[in-house]
């Protein structure tokens, strides 16, 4: 059996869905089904944000985040995705699975995270992907941080990343 | 024997550090040893008494904080991650 083929890119640079798409399938005929997510920035509204004390000056400025920025532990990050997508390959059956995170200063709209899994049969690309993304959102070393009217604000972690991440343990 | 320690997020705002390398006292064998000393210094470093937003990583890997310390080991601390 050939080795599943892993690749994680960190990078600030956007990337293209249908490259990198195209590109786990390429020159071999053995890939039933390609399974992708594409996560972007989501500008907030500001109901969904705890802000303390903001002056409200005009509500079209203070309606949405307005960028936010990406931090991450260099070396570790890598390793960790390489490890999500090594133990999704313990579980399911696939050939590839590609995985961009982009680090860095990211307006509302743009790509942010990208996952995509490579096999003979949709069920296992399908909960592959989704696996590698409930993971990521619990286990790789990624901060965000919203810059919003009131000034710059770390992005708590959810509950519902943790029982999503959980429901794979059952 | 002195480990290489870092600090993430909203963690490093904090404590306005990034990275310190640190000799151990010999009574500091653990990761929870290693942020009680931490945390003994008094403000802005008593962030890191409590563990329920802290994580922690030896040698790029998360662990609890029960895991033993080794020289030359590189510890980060840093608060739940939010990527994806």
């Amino acid at each position: 059996m050939m080795a599943t083929h892993i690749s994680v890119s960190v990078q600030e640079a956007d990337f293209d869905v249908g490259i990198e798409i195209a590109a786990l399938s390429a020159g071999r005929d053995d890939v039933g089904a390609v399974a992708s997510f594409v996560g972007l920035v989501r500008a907030d509204k500001l109901e969904n944000i705890k802000l303390v004390n903001v002056k409200v000056d005009a509500q079209d400025t203070v309606d949405t985040v307005h960028a936010m920025t990406l931090e991450h532990y260099p070396g570790m990050t890598e390793k960790s995705l390489e490890a999500i997508v090594a133990e999704a390959a313990t579980r399911w059956s696939f050939f590839g699975a590609r995985v961009i995170h982009r680090v860095g200063r990211l307006l509302p709209g743009e790509r942010i995270v990208f996952v995509a899994v490579a096999s003979a049969h949709r069920g296992d690309a399908f909960a592959a992907c989704e696996f590698i993304m409930d993971y990521l959102k619990t286990r790789a070393p990624f901060w965000k941080k919203e810059d919003t009217p009131a000034g710059g604000r770390w992005v708590d972690a959810r509950d519902s990343d943790d029982s999503a991440a959980a429901r794979w343990e059952e | 024997m002195s480990v290489k320690i870092y600090f993430f997020a909203g963690l490093r705002e904090a404590l306005g550090v990034s990275s310190e390398t640190l000799a151990l006292p010999t009574d500091v064998t653990s990761v929870a040893a290693l942020r009680d000393h931490l945390a003994a210094r008094g403000e802005p470093w008593s962030a890191l008494a409590s563990t329920r937003n802290l994580r922690v990583a030896v040698n790029q890997q998360m662990v609890g904080f029960d895991t033993a310390l080794h020289a030359e080991d590189e510890v980060a601390f840093f608060p739940p991650v939010t990527g994806g």
